[in-house]
């Protein structure tokens, strides 16, 4: 997708100011308050690693093959042509297996509510679609959050790694994991401490069911030609026995 | 109908009573607070009870019904006959009670007709939908001489008779796809799963369990209706059954440890963990054990021995559907899921509602038939078992 935006998160350059934070809450119309887990009423949070001396946002990461997109059994999801995976409640029946599916366990529900909706980051999809930026990129002044197009983002990473090689961890989180996503980050502490999946395979998640899916026509094909066939070769055995009773028992009566 | 005998209260029937009574309470606690307030379900745990037993168990335990079809009509022994209606009667309740279960755990279980015109054929969600859907309008239709020959329909009679055989090819294909489906659901999420659990062939295990379990609940169901209805037990037919259980127990423990080898788990049978502990109680009580009590002749063609090992197959596949859905998921210590107890009694509500009806249903209708239900279809059929006989004797 040559459209497809992305954002680059810089651990390196996050402070914990939670503005990121605060804008897309005012922006979203959810309530301000400081929470360190996603949840049905904060689409990004920022944690703080090793007692408050990193910090690392987490959000939705907006994959390029998203599990949720092939997981909705009504297809509520969508991968829209800005980069952003959006959500329609008018589809959703509420089975909760987009929740069970995404391998960074994203999609948080509205429990409290009597007709629940999930809950995400949209990317700003009105805003970015207008030509905009997210709410959350135009907050970060230290810029641990930027916004642009998603080859332009990488390139942006690699000049940073290159630039600066003792500062950065050797590796674009989002580049390649699940197929590649449009939440990249960078970071100067080990992935493993930000607390980011790291079993997460380089390849797109939905192949590990389509796998199996797509083989189910022609499997289904072969296999009721064999089921109706044990049913006639079985049923012939016994019509046949049945005909050579009969007919013993015609030879008997003669 | 006599009075006081259906009013006096004997301890299953007061069991009964208050597992209902509790469960419709959760139910409407259910949908007049939400999810949140009636479950112990949060983001982290989007799944519990409802979908690793309701869900899981129920679908698995009614596998009975594809099976025995299967062999009386498509591999044409005939002699299982007897245990057919049963059988399909089984199924059909449990598919009913699943929808019920969805019911209750769908967040919005008002739209579930979306799944009729929004489709999205790369779910397995939407495979294991539309197989239930198509399967237990399936099964209602197998059953549905049943009730045709209760009132003498004549004609529907017919045509179902002439339509069984796609029929029951149907159900074998959509049973074999939903029963692995249910599996497949989680092929999706590697890394959030145990690897005692997680496998690229979860489908398939997914539908040799089913096949053990189906074959137990046969055996299972037939014991308590032989007690219930003061009717005798097909002795016979249940030691067959049992020998075909013992070589899918068998192949489903060497199926199942060779997956755990290739994978390299096999160490993690041997931690001192909790899943380890629970992994050991699935397979040594669903597998070991049973397998082991099937080897001996005398348990196999003694009524008790077969009834006990099969409770003890259908315990180890409850152990391994929640072990799946639930246990595989835990994280231990970080997050742990215990149901609640809304979320029980609707569990255990539905599962007596399943009792109930086929109690009321087998008591109502002919589905233990002494002699075979197509005597309109097949005039003959007595009388060529018959002459079979005469011709085996002369020969």
């Amino acid at each position: 997708m040559t459209n497809s935006k992305a954002l680059l998160i810089d651990v390196s350059k996050c402070v914990g100011c939670r503005e990121c934070a605060r804008a897309c809450a005012e922006a979203n119309n959810l309530p301000q308050e400081d929470a360190t887990e996603l949840s049905a009423t904060h689409y990004t949070v920022v944690q703080g690693i090793n007692d408050d001396q990193s910090f690392v946002r987490r959000l939705c990461m907006h994959c390029n093959e998203p599990t949720c997109v092939s997981a909705c059994l009504v297809g509520a999801f969508t991968k829209t042509e800005t980069g952003a995976v959006l959500y329609d409640e008018s589809k959703c029946i509420g089975c909760r297996y987009c929740m069970q599916a995404c391998p960074f366990e994203v999609p948080r529900y509205e429990w409290s509510s009597l007709s629940p909706k999930v809950q995400k980051c949209k990317m700003c999809y009105e805003r970015v679609a207008a030509g905009g930026k997210t709410a959350c990129s135009e907050a970060c002044v230290f810029g641990a959050t930027t916004f642009g197009d998603r080859d332009e983002m990488i390139k942006e990473a690699r000049k940073r790694i290159d630039e600066s090689p003792t500062t950065y961890i050797n590796h674009i989180y989002g580049l390649t994991e699940a197929g590649g996503t449009s939440v990249l980050y960078i970071s100067n502490i080990p992935f493993e401490k930000l607390g980011l999946p790291m079993n997460i395979p380089n390849e797109p998640i939905p192949q590990l069911s389509w796998r199996v899916l797509s083989q189910i026509p022609k499997y289904s094909v072969a296999a009721s030609v064999v089921l109706f066939g044990i049913h006639w070769i079985t049923a012939r055995r016994t019509e046949v026995a049945r005909f050579e009773a009969e007919q013993k028992k015609l030879v008997e009566r003669n | 109908m006599n009075f006081p005998r259906i009013l006096k209260l004997t301890f299953w029937k007061s069991v009964a009573i208050v597992f209902i009574l509790l469960g419709a309470i959760a139910a409407i606690e259910r949908y007049s607070m939400g999810l949140g307030a009636t479950t112990h379900l949060v983001d982290t745990f989007p799944w519990g009870i409802w979908i690793g037993f309701d869900i899981l168990v129920g679908v698995g335990l009614a596998a009975g019904g594809f099976a025995i079809a299967a062999t009386v009509y498509l591999f044409n022994i005939e002699r299982f006959k007897p245990i057919l209606r049963p059988t399909v009667l089984t199924a059909f309740l449990g598919y009913v009670l699943v929808i019920a279960g969805l019911m209750v755990d769908l967040g919005r279980p008002w739209t579930i007709w979306h799944a009729f015109i929004m489709w999205n054929p790369h779910s397995v969600m939407f495979e294991v939908a539309w197989c239930v859907i198509l399967y237990t309008a399936v099964l209602a239709l197998e059953f549905s001489p049943v009730v045709f020959e209760r009132f003498n329909l004549q004609r529907p009679l017919k045509i179902i008779h002439a339509i069984t055989i796609p029929l029951v090819v149907l159900g074998v294909l959509l049973s074999t796809l939903h029963q692995s489906s249910l599996g497949s659901l989680f092929l999706i999420i590697p890394g959030r799963m145990h690897p005692l659990w997680y496998s690229s062939i979860i489908p398939f295990l997914f539908f040799i369990s089913c096949v053990a379990a189906g074959l137990a609940m046969i055996i299972f169901e037939s014991f308590l209706s032989s007690r219930a209805f003061k009717r005798e037990i097909e002795l016979p037919l249940l030691t067959e059954l049992s020998r075909v259980l013992a070589v899918v127990l068998a192949l489903l423990f060497t199926v199942r440890i060779q997956d755990l080898m290739s994978r390299d788990a096999l160490q993690y049978v041997f931690q001192p963990t909790y899943q380890s502990a629970l992994f050991l109680g699935e397979i040594i009580i669903g597998i070991v054990v049973p397998f082991s009590l099937l080897l001996f002749k005398k348990i196999r063609s003694s009524q008790k021995g077969l009834f006990y090992t099969s409770t003890f197959v259908i315990l180890g596949f409850v152990a391994n559907r929640m072990n799946t859905a639930i246990t595989s998921m835990e994280h231990w210590p970080q997050r742990m899921y215990v149901p609640s107890w809304q979320e029980l009694f609707v569990t255990l509500a539905l599962g007596t509602v399943g009792f109930i009806a086929f109690y009321l249903i087998a008591k109502n209708f002919p589905v233990f038939v002494s002699h075979h239900e197509d005597a309109p279809a097949h005039p003959a059929e007595h009388e060529w078992i018959k002459d079979l006989e005469l011709v085996s004797k002369l020969n």
